[in-house]
């Protein structure tokens, strides 16, 4: 509780300085005018007001929608294009060994210089927003599945095939839910970056979204409304980190953590 | 041993070689030209030096491991692939930490197509039998180690495979829950003929092939103990016949006479060979003389 309190004194005092720091009220000790604090920093209440004029106008929903289908989308594209390559080249070393240079060689590309291409290839929409998504997410999510594949305990999987379990049963009842495992440790990771594949998608070119808002302010050295998307924009990222977290919980309750103490 | 009693697993003349880590050119022979035959409701110990190949031999009966050479043999007809009859208890935590204690018991009856009404009937059964009963939603995490034993154990026992191979399972626990297990195990060995003889081939007991480096292990449990020689080319040198009555109680059976002649038989018969694997392991102790 006096974490809590001391967390939003903090914050407070930081709006506070930011305020006094950029009003034009305040004589300028850095700038040669008082305006100027102002335009470079923007002011917390015109934030606050533009934030309140988003949500009263309505306007923002769609954006906001936009920004988290595309986020969800490239998400999920991503995440079954890893476990299904992870699984594939986990159990095909020959595949995996030939492959190698390529996946390590794709992975170390910075991947947002795509973007150009992709809004070329599947125009200003969506489309683009979530192939981008999806080569940020599909190499997290690979690179963990392969990982749990190949980690699988090697007494749990003999001990599955003395129990009967046929190559399918295997693949199913071990692989997949050790493989699984690495993939949600790695879930806010790609949760996050999905969202950073849709908000720089937007930012370079496009119509709609969160991205696209700031993108339209900046043009016109609005900065208040940038800043308003940013906090919206980290809002928005901390609620999805925290709805992961949730389902986190819910369906790994089979390992152990620091909060449930295991034994008896 | 007379012709007439059945042989329930025969490894005959198995050799292993496996890809030296050192120098692939030249292959590493783990076990060399290694015989053993299990009787039908027999109780056979296997004791040998650490690093001596036990568990090798295990998995070639369990048909994890095809052997370089010679044959196994299961109730008379040679084993190809997985050997179907014979349930495994690992030494190392082989459950699937991500399914409950009752879903782990169940895997096998599962992957053999049992449905899952029958499955979770003869599971929590197992769960009782093995003490478990109110443990059924817990996750082997959530387990101590002897309780995540007995959960294998139910594992193995659910499928009521005829031939046991064990692979040191006790050897992580305390004494304590060590000496309480092999109770039990002899307790479900023993009874295994009564309580779950179905008609026909389960109406025996089950034969036993437990792994150990405790010698005082093996005497307690068997009705007879092999010795192993140091590997590396490992094979049996020696066999002991255990005429301890039944039933027994591990503990106590300890302290009887006959228990520490047989001891000192065997472990005389196993000395030289500790001694041979030790001294591969280190460098004597300088003595200062």
């Amino acid at each position: 509780m006096k974490i809590r309190l001391a967390q939003l004194s903090l914050l407070l005092a930081c709006l506070v300085l930011w305020g006094v720091l950029t009003s034009p009220q305040v004589p300028a000790f850095y700038f040669d005018n008082p305006d100027k604090a102002a335009f470079f920093f923007g002011e917390p209440l015109k934030v606050l007001d533009r934030l309140i004029a988003w949500f009263v106008s309505g306007e923002i929903y769609s954006h906001l929608w936009v920004t988290l289908v595309e986020t969800l989308l490239a998400f999920a594209i991503g995440t079954g294009a890893g476990i299904g390559i992870g699984l594939w080249l986990g159990l095909a070393p020959t595949a995996a060994a030939i492959l190698d240079p390529y996946v390590k060689g794709l992975n170390a590309m910075p991947r947002v210089i795509l973007a150009p291409i992709f809004m070329v290839w599947f125009g200003l929409g969506m489309a683009s927003k979530v192939a981008l998504g999806v080569t940020l997410v599909f190499f997290i999510v690979f690179f963990n599945v392969y990982q749990g594949v190949r980690e699988v305990s090697p007494a749990i999987l003999a001990n599955a095939r003395m129990l009967g379990a046929s190559q399918r049963q295997l693949l199913r009842a071990v692989y997949l839910p050790s493989a699984l495992s690495w993939v949600f440790a790695s879930l806010h990771n790609s949760v996050g970056l999905a969202f950073v594949g849709a908000v720089v998608g937007e930012y370079l070119g496009s119509a709609e979204g969160v991205g696209y808002l700031i993108h339209q302010a900046e043009g016109v050295f609005d900065i208040n409304t940038v800043i308003a998307g940013i906090a919206l924009l980290t809002a928005f990222a901390l609620v999805l980190d925290a709805l992961v977290g949730w389902i986190e919980r819910r369906l790994m309750v089979w390992q152990p953590s620091a909060n449930t103490s295991g034994q008896l | 041993m007379p012709a007439a009693v059945d042989l329930s697993l025969e490894l005959d003349q198995i050799s292993c070689r496996f890809a030296s880590r050192d120098d692939p050119g030249k292959p590493y022979l783990a076990v060399s030209q290694a015989s053993l035959a299990v009787r039908e409701g027999e109780f056979v110990s296997i004791v040998g030096p650490t690093g001596c190949g036990k568990s090798t031999l295990l998995n070639v009966a369990a048909g994890l491991l095809a052997p370089s050479e010679g044959s196994v043999r299961v109730h008379g007809k040679p084993l190809a692939g997985i050997n179907r009859d014979a349930g495994y208890m690992f030494q190392a935590d082989a459950l699937m930490p991500w399914r409950s204690a009752i879903d782990n018991v169940t895997a096998g009856l599962e992957f053999r197509g049992v449905p899952a009404s029958q499955a979770l009937a003869q599971g929590h059964q197992w769960l009782q039998r093995v003490g478990l009963g109110g443990f059924a939603q817990r996750y082997p995490h959530q387990l101590s180690g002897g309780m995540r034993k007995r959960v294998a154990l139910a594992q193995m026992l659910v499928l009521n495979p005829e031939i046991l191979l064990m692979d040191e399972p006790f050897s992580a626990l305390d004494i304590q829950t060590r000496l309480l297990m092999e109770n039990e195990l002899l307790a479900i060995w023993s009874s295994s003929a009564a309580a779950l003889g179905g008609p026909g081939k389960g109406a025996q007991r089950k034969s036993v092939i437990f792994i150990t480096h405790d010698l005082e292990e093996a005497i307690s449990l068997s009705d007879r103990v092999v010795v192993l020689s140091a590997g590396p080319a490992t094979r049996p040198i020696g066999e002991f016949a255990i005429d301890l009555p039944r039933p027994r109680d591990v503990a106590e059976v300890r302290l009887t006479p006959r228990f520490v002649e047989l001891h000192q038989l065997i472990w005389h018969a196993m000395k030289d060979e500790v001694m041979k694997a030790y001294s591969k392991q280190f460098k004597p102790i300088e003595l200062g003389a």
